[in-house]
């Protein structure tokens, strides 16, 4: 019988020295300066040559084939070297200049697109959906999906003001932190946790998920000699912070989940500091599987930051040239009282000056 | 394609000109059990306007305490495939730099031992193997960790750290992302595998102030690169910019946040004293301008989503530091030192499930600072306070008393 091998822990990534292209390795530090060479390439050079970058489309959830076709490519076209985006896209990293539009090619033939890179749209960072998680509003992989289908000639051209990042997170938690984007898709939750007291004692700590409610609306009580808890739904807002402790208080609700649409976030400090993305539609409705009220509304955004905005404005730094009283008027969306913030430091966004426009 | 395979609302993803994940996921559907009844389950989502997955559980791998989700369908008994369909998430090389040759030992590991699908990557910055069963995590960790390969973070524990390109290919970095986030890594191990902090804490490092990896938003601690000496400037490459037609004037001079740039004939000016290292002028004529000379970064903590007390963006503590040899584990003893007490004063103070930037609100930036032993600075803030409820410690006393 063979022996297994020894069984190893907390041997922790491999170097990356060994996935570096041999160009990469020789201009190390030493880079000089970038081109863009059209949507979606990029030639970064140094004193020991240049490397050229071919930025490939991905839905983020991929296959083993997918990735084999990105090996296939890699080994034909550059030496088998690739990286991934912290936008979740594909880069093929070239010596030769002459493999960029072959491999181009290849990959239109395979119904993946090349972009992503200066005024553009870039891949959407989302998160799990209803393909894998268990308190989502939305499915994010889905919406990805039909907004890009809409904006994909942003991705493939560089015909914005500036750079457009948008996010799709399918609940509050956030786990794409969609918080600082040009363009936020969040789903939400907008009823109340079910409290399940058949369940619940054998399944949660009654002063854990007590605490876990910001807003206090969670009270132990006794139902039919069991201790469980009742919630105050005039004090619930939806958070899912007590479903992330308690699996007894579920809140998927078919006929209320949806999806929010926030505006204006950025993280770099080019120009101006990061800013958080603000609210724009409190509510659309689920409807897949191709959510139109969403895309119509994203597109609605895009385009009027597309036809409005300065060069070199992101969409944050155009609304507030122009002003939010504006950014209403142009869109078309309703201002309404779920546009005033009353959590913790709501009055930090209320208008304490006369600079207002009539 | 599998005939038994009925998706109407799904294949109406398949169509339109982006990439679909219905089309991609469906090449499995022959083959994996798994892939299949995950699109049945997604169908019936879709049908039904929501999810069916249960809340969790407790599964891994030996000695670990995290790096795997659990994940059971709510549904069994109608989608056995995905009955089990647990998360294994996987240290990312850094940068997310691969070859050929090492992502296909992943995929053919993943072929054997999961669902054959993947999320490249997770937001953390993690590989994501997408879909497994219980008593397959076991030997997936051991194909991996002969490959070279290791879990990544869950729960409440140090994840994965991840970098922008950094050195590897950006003219930008300010300080070597690549090695530190290896180094970081490597060097908190237990941290990573064994959670015991009060509540997760993610690492991310953007080579300059653009912070292609989202740092300041999405990391408890955010290193960004800065330069402090000046602006580096080939007049001859700038003259090339207006020669060829580049409205430097409404582009760059207008957009400068502090107004610290000039335009003489074919010269460029520039206040290195009051700029702010923005980036936008470098970004916009990368040939003419490049960072300084006195690189490294600074230390901003605190950045979350809303969960609980509102999305925070990290803010800084640290305004400069620079490490010797980034190759150098001897070097980093001033940054380990400091990341140390910080860890040290959240755990003895902070409180279960609180990230470290609501711990900060809590109980004070001065607090803070005090307890992890670092100087205020008017760095760290946008001004002073503005209200007079000062806790003062120093009083004097009359003669003879006290």
């Amino acid at each position: 019988m063979a022996t297994e091998a020894k069984r190893v822990t907390d041997i922790g990534p491999p170097h990356f020295e060994k996935f570096l292209h041999p160009i990469i390795k020789e201009n190390y530090g030493q880079w000089k300066f970038h081109d863009s060479l059209g949507p979606g390439l990029l030639s970064h050079t140094g004193p020991n040559g240049t490397i050229y970058s071919v930025r490939m489309s991905s839905p983020r959830l991929v296959s083993s084939n997918f990735l084999r076709m990105v090996c296939d490519l890699a080994e034909k076209y550059c030496d088998g070297y690739f990286r991934f985006t912290s936008r979740n896209n594909v880069e093929f990293l070239l010596a030769n200049k002459d493999n960029i539009d072959p491999l181009v090619k290849e990959i239109n033939e395979h119904g993946q697109l090349v972009g992503g890179t200066d005024n553009s749209i870039s891949n959407i960072v989302h998160t799990q959906g209803w393909v894998h998680c268990h308190s989502s509003a939305t499915d994010a992989s889905g919406l990805v999906k039909v907004v890009m289908d809409e904006l994909s000639d942003y991705f493939t051209e560089q015909k914005l003001p500036h750079k457009l990042r948008i996010a799709v997170a399918c609940c509050l938690n956030m786990c794409g932190a969609v918080h600082a984007s040009d363009i936020a898709i969040l789903g939400l939750h907008r009823t109340p946790p079910r409290v399940d007291s058949d369940t619940l004692p054998n399944l949660c700590e009654i002063p854990t998920t007590v605490a876990s409610c910001p807003n206090n609306a969670i009270r132990p009580t006794s139902v039919e000699g069991k201790t469980t808890v009742k919630v105050d739904e005039e004090k619930c807002m939806y958070c899912g912070n007590c479903f992330t402790v308690c699996p007894a208080m579920p809140l998927a609700d078919p006929l209320n989940d949806g999806v929010s649409i926030w505006v204006g976030g950025k993280i770099s400090n080019a120009r101006t500091e990061p800013m958080f993305t603000k609210l724009a539609i409190p509510y659309l409705p689920n409807n897949p599987p191709r959510w139109p009220e969403v895309t119509d509304a994203v597109k609605n955004i895009v385009e009027l930051y597309a036809a409005n905005a300065r060069p070199f404005e992101r969409v944050g730094e155009w609304i507030n040239r122009i002003g939010w009283e504006r950014f209403f008027d142009m869109t078309g969306i309703e201002f309404t009282k779920y546009h005033l913030d009353d959590f913790r430091h709501a009055g930090t966004t209320y208008r304490r000056s006369l600079h207002n426009r009539y | 394609m599998a005939d038994d395979l009925k998706t109407p609302l799904l294949d109406e993803l398949e169509k339109g000109p982006w990439p679909s994940f219905v089309t991609d996921i469906k090449t499995l559907a022959d083959k994996s059990e798994m892939a299949k009844d995950l699109l049945r389950q997604l169908e019936k989502s879709y049908e039904d306007k929501r999810g069916y997955w249960k809340h969790g559980g407790l599964v891994g791998v030996m000695g670990y305490g995290g790096g795997v989700i659990g994940r059971y369908s709510a549904l069994p008994e109608e989608f056995p495939g995905v009955s089990h369909f647990h998360t294994v998430r996987v240290n990312q090389p850094s940068g997310w730099f691969y070859t050929s040759d090492a992502l296909r030992e992943i995929i053919d590991i993943w072929d054997e031992h999961g669902s054959g699908l993947y999320n490249m990557h997770g937001s953390t910055g993690d590989m994501v193997l997408l879909g497994t069963r219980t008593e397959e995590l076991e030997p997936t960790f051991r194909a991996l960790t002969e490959k070279g390969w290791d879990l990544g973070g869950s729960g409440s524990d140090l994840r994965t750290p991840s970098n922008c390109v950094g050195p590897a290919r950006c003219e930008n970095a300010c300080f070597d992302t690549m090695e530190m986030a290896y180094k970081i890594t490597h060097r908190y191990q237990d941290e990573l595998h064994r959670p015991m902090f009060n509540y997760k804490y993610k690492i991310k490092m953007s080579g300059c102030p653009n912070d292609c990896t989202a740092a300041i938003a999405r990391s408890d601690m955010a290193l960004i690169g800065i330069w402090k000496d000046d602006i580096k400037v080939d007049q001859a490459e700038f003259a090339k910019y207006l020669d060829d037609g580049f409205n430097v004037q409404e582009f760059v001079v207008d957009k400068c946040p502090t107004g610290c740039i000039a335009v003489e004939g074919k010269q460029i000016n520039i206040d290195n004293s009051n700029c702010v290292k923005c980036m936008h002028c470098i970004n916009r004529m990368p040939h003419a301008l490049s960072v300084g000379d006195e690189k490294g970064f600074a230390i901003n903590l605190g950045a979350k989503a809303p969960i609980v007390e509102g999305a925070l963006f990290a803010s800084v503590i640290v305004p400069f530091m620079s490490i010797e040899d980034y190759k150098d584990e001897d070097s980093y003893e001033e940054f380990h030192d400091l990341l140390e007490r910080i860890w040290e004063f959240w755990d003895e103070h902070g409180t279960s499930r609180e990230r470290i930037g609501e711990f900060i609100e809590r109980v004070s930036l001065a607090t803070f600072l005090e307890g992890i032993g670092v100087e205020p600075s008017p760095k760290q803030v946008k001004a002073p306070r503005d209200n007079p409820y000062i806790f003062y410690e120093e009083y004097y006393a009359e003669e003879g008393e006290g």
